[in-house]
């Protein structure tokens, strides 16, 4: 008793077959096979599935596949453009922000949506924009400076890193 | 020829662009071809007798494979459940457990059948046909009617509920409380806390059938245990038993054991011939994954009016849960640490594990360090406030000062210097600025409060010397590191992080003592298959103990590469001078080979004479000692006396965990630790129904962890006392932060609260308790 379903995940078309019941949540790690989406509490406490539905933060293991049906989808996979960070996903890294990194796609994809609706918000609001994700690693210290941070680099502000960024052109050792 | 030097540098995470952008391999990430899915049907008694389990209904329902019931299992799994000695070598008695109750089930989620089926959903659905016929026995939930003579039987064929009754005395107890001034006695509880890792557990089995071969994915922080004991219960030898944990969403303890599902998963593979997966979903954890703390205390402390601490004597009520965990006994480390960084004339303790149907208790996040730090910080202030003097004074007249110190119990703290870390904290809170601004608060009818910890922990367990007797095992670590020919360095160990950032932070170590490029170092771990075997990562060790074991495998390769050097510039060893990683002749520095030229040589022709080709090498590090990190914490609350909220107004920690290897990676550890003990003063509480042993706290919603609006900013300080037992001179900083801060929080509330005459708080500090302690104290 399967139903059709067509959607765009990370602005690619696609057409399943799918029970009625299965979980937005189930659809894009195990039919699109996008699992980067994570599953930690099954209540919609924690906000680890948290993905963009048509630009909005939706929690997808509350969310039936077949609702999502005409709708435009963003995870956690297509939130880095042509292999360039997004600012969020950039200030999670500079910061700090993550440690084991399960929730960490949740709160990318809650904060890139907070600072698209608030581009320059207080504590107090990314309190408030993100009081629907867990985290159990960072006690949330680096994940505010993390998204001050990306709040500043979209408003075309430097952002302010508090790491040195090593990549594979500042080996160590000079010759 | 500079080489910037990469110990002590905060550099990036290397782990975190894949984690970022979605791509981490977590244990449901793993998907086999032919897979299917396992459900476990789980007693919903806390206590019961299974009288007869049909599964013909669900072996009917769609698209199930498999129904296994204990007695499926027993000609699979040989053997119970490991449980270690941890503490106390001599239990009264240790239950054997299998993975699946077969006749009664001893608390509330034990597995009692499993359903194998093609999809998680249809495994779901099948798993609510098995029909199990339970007569409900009596629940044994509280600790103390548990212990009296005739009380219900956790389960019936137990002699009593008792599991150990461990004495651990030091010194003359009574010639020291008879010297006191003041003998105080407090009862301290500690909350049974649901570890709470993002991740759930779970794991991917594949048995190959006709081959006796294995592989175990698993959700775990101890691969090569897991492979050791269920490799071992199902017959497949190590060899031929490969465990893998790849990225693993948190631990905390709470996944350093093998658990009854990778048994049950492993032999349904087995059975059915296919891969299984099982997946533990949210309210399953809650009930199944092992729990920390759940102990009381009842404390008497001995003192002198000019706040000299004398003798402390303390008996430890833990709540073993329905079986021994595999570390059960190891919270009853607190016993040896009850004395904190005070020096006692004498300190007698003892320890009483119990058992209840409920889930077994083993190490969180601290295991056993916490539940000291709480006592003991929490009797000096009991003590400060009766002799009526400064709580920072009392801790300052009784700190152990001169190192190594061997404690009451011949535990021997390598290097500290506690007064320098307290005085640092109350100048960063500016401590009489706060004292002045509370006297004033007061007057207005505002409860501010301040509270201390000042905390010492032993951490990177550990000697064999010591662990081998307490724990049945030695804790050595290991490592592989191995110099590809064109110069590449893979190093191998028998760690496993799930957060700690170990990939770049043993990176770092290795670039520096090698001599060679960051990037060009790889870590691995989690996979027994290319790792050499090592006992994971918990009880901050895994610098201390197996950072030494890379040390000690890149000294290896640099005495090997040395004499790689000395053949090719036709030169003795003992002129060869090694200056980050060139290696040349000494007085001639302009004429120099890096490791990388030294490594293709290893492999090409023309060796010294003797000389086996390749460079690599496999070290063990035992260490000599355990580490003794320590700090101190001090908190700054206020509460609303109308409504019993508590908030935070600043919280200041200057820690000292010995040097450091990436200063990011040692403040987000303390981040995290702090956050979590704070959370366990304020929030936290697994509560079950004490009649029926029911979980109540069976979900996220009513399991309260805290968000980000809920903790305060972190406001971060070190000091940096090396560890003399080790070359790296490093300690350890995984739990230091839990270990430190649920004290910090409770002293300040009950700081608060002095003058409603409220002596002592319990926890969680929730609102409804401080407002019922309030309204009564003033009646």
């Amino acid at each position: 008793m399967t139903q059709s379903v067509s959607l765009t995940i990370n602005g690619r078309p696609r057409e399943d077959h799918v029970e009625p019941r299965l979980l937005l949540v189930h659809y894009l790690r195990e039919v699109a096979g996008l699992t980067g989406t994570h599953i930690a509490c099954d209540t919609s406490q924690c906000g680890a599935c948290t993905v963009l539905i048509d630009g909005e933060a939706v929690k997808s293991c509350s969310v039936f596949t077949v609702q999502a049906a005409g709708k435009d989808v963003t995870t956690i996979e297509g939130l880095a453009q042509e292999g360039t960070l997004h600012p969020v996903q950039q200030a999670f890294w500079n910061e700090h922000g993550l440690q084991c990194g399960f929730c960490t796609p949740g709160f990318i994809m809650a904060a890139a949506y907070l600072l698209k609706q608030n581009p320059s918000p207080t504590d107090a609001e990314i309190e408030r924009g993100l009081e629907g994700n867990l985290c159990r690693c960072t006690g949330y210290e680096n994940i505010k400076k993390a998204v001050r941070s990306a709040s500043q680099a979209m408003n075309g502000g430097t952002a302010e890193t508090s790491a040195n960024l090593v990549g594979s052109a500042a080996a160590p050792v000079e010759g | 020829m500079a080489v910037t030097s990469m110990i002590g540098a905060r550099i990036q995470r290397r782990e975190d662009p894949k984690l970022i952008t979605g791509h981490g391999n977590f244990i449901d990430d793993v998907n086999l071809v032919n897979m299917a899915h396992m459900s476990v049907v789980r007693s919903p008694h806390a206590h019961a007798r299974i009288r007869s389990i049909d599964t013909s209904a669900a072996l009917a329902a769609k698209g199930v494979v498999a129904v296994l019931i204990a007695a499926d299992f027993k000609a699979v799994i040989g053997g119970p459940l490991p449980v270690t000695n941890s503490f106390v070598p001599d239990k009264k008695q240790v239950p054997e457990q299998f993975p699946i109750a077969a006749t009664e089930a001893a608390y509330a989620g034990e597995p009692v059948a499993v359903v194998i089926a093609e999809d998680r959903y249809l495994a779901d659905d099948a798993a609510q046909l098995v029909v199990v016929d339970y007569e409900p026995l009596p629940a044994v939930m509280d600790l103390e009617k548990a212990m009296e003579p005739g009380s219900p039987l956790v389960k019936s064929d137990r002699p009593d509920n008792i599991g150990w009754d461990a004495a651990f005395p030091a010194g003359d107890i009574d010639a020291a409380f008879a010297e006191a001034d003041v003998v105080l006695k407090q009862r301290i509880g500690q909350q049974r806390l649901f570890p709470t890792a993002m991740e759930t557990r779970g794991c991917v089995a594949d048995y190959i059938p006709y081959d006796n071969r294995c592989t175990l994915w698993t959700s775990t922080q101890v691969p090569h245990f897991i492979r050791l004991f269920v490799g071992g219960a199902l017959g497949v030898p190590e060899s031929q038993f490969r465990v893998v944990s790849h990225d693993v969403g948190g631990g905390f303890g709470a996944k350093l054991r093998p658990y009854p599902e990778e048994y049950l998963a492993t032999a349904a593979s087995k059975i059915t011939e296919r891969p299984v997966k099982w997946i533990e979903d949210r309210t399953e954890s809650l009930q199944a994954t092992t729990q920390g703390r759940g102990q009381i205390f009842d404390v008497e402390v001995a003192a002198k009016r000019d706040g000299t601490l004398l003798g402390l004597k303390f008996t430890q009520l833990l709540d073993i849960g329905a079986y021994h965990g595999v570390f059960s006994a190891f919270q009853v480390v607190a016993c040896l640490l009850g004395g904190g960084c005070y020096d006692f004339k004498a300190i007698h303790a003892r320890s009483i594990g119990v058992f209840t149907n409920r889930m077994s208790t083993d190490p969180y996040r601290g295991a056993g360090r916490p539940e000291a730090t709480h006592l003991i910080e929490r009797i000096v202030d009991i003590v400060a406030r009766e002799i009526g003097m400064d709580p920072a004074e009392v801790r300052r007249k009784n700190f152990i000062t001169t190192f190594p110190h061997t404690n009451n119990f011949g535990l021997v703290y390598d290097s500290g210097e506690y007064e320098r870390s307290m005085d640092r904290a109350m100048a960063n809170i500016d401590y009489p600025a706060l004292r002045k601004r509370q006297e004033e608060l007061r007057a207005k009818g505002r409860y501010t409060g301040i509270g201390f910890s000042t905390y010492v922990e032993i951490c990177g367990v550990g000697p064999s010397s010591a662990t081998a007797p307490a724990a049945g095992i030695a804790l050595v670590e290991s490592s592989m590191v191995r110099v590809h020919p064109s110069g590449s360095v893979t190093v191998s160990v028998g760690t496993h992080a799930h957060g700690q950032g170990h990939e770049t932070t043993f990176a770092q170590i290795v670039a520096d003592t090698l001599g060679v490029p960051y990037d060009s170092v790889e870590i691995r771990h989690g996979d027994t298959g290319d790792t050499p075997f090592g006992y994971g990562t918990y009880g901050s060790r895994s610098l201390a103990v197996g950072g030494m074991a890379i040390m000690a495998s890149c000294h290896k390769v640099v005495d090997k590469a040395k004499k790689l050097a000395a053949h090719a510039f036709e030169a003795s060893e003992e002129d060869i001078v090694v200056d980050q990683g060139r290696y040349f002749v000494r007085g001639n520095p302009g004429e120099a080979k890096v490791l990388a030229e030294l490594a293709f040589a290893s492999y090409g022709a023309g060796l010294p004479e003797g000389m086996e080709h390749g460079l690599e090498a496999v070290s063990y590090f035992d260490p000599p000692n355990f580490v003794w990190p320590f700090g101190c914490h001090i908190c700054a609350v206020e509460v609303d006396p109308e409504t019993g909220a508590v908030s935070i107004d600043r919280y200041v920690a200057v820690d000292d965990c010995g040097n450091v290897i990436n200063p990011m990676v040692v403040d987000g550890q303390l981040h995290g630790g702090i956050a979590q003990g704070i959370s366990q003063a304020l929030f936290e509480e697994v509560q079950y129904d004490d009649e029926t042993g029911q979980m109540l706290t069976g979900t996220m919603l009513d399991y309260l962890i805290p968000t980000m609006a809920e903790m305060p900013h972190f406001e971060l300080d070190r000091t940096v006392t090396p560890s003399p037992t080790n070359e790296l001179g490093v300690k350890g900083v995984g739990e230091a932060g839990t270990i430190a801060s649920s004290i910090a929080v409770i002293n300040a509330i009950t700081d608060a609260l002095a003058p409603f005459g409220i002596k002592h708080v319990e926890m969680p500090a929730r609102p409804d308790r401080l407002w019922s302690m309030i309204k009564e104290a003033r009646a």
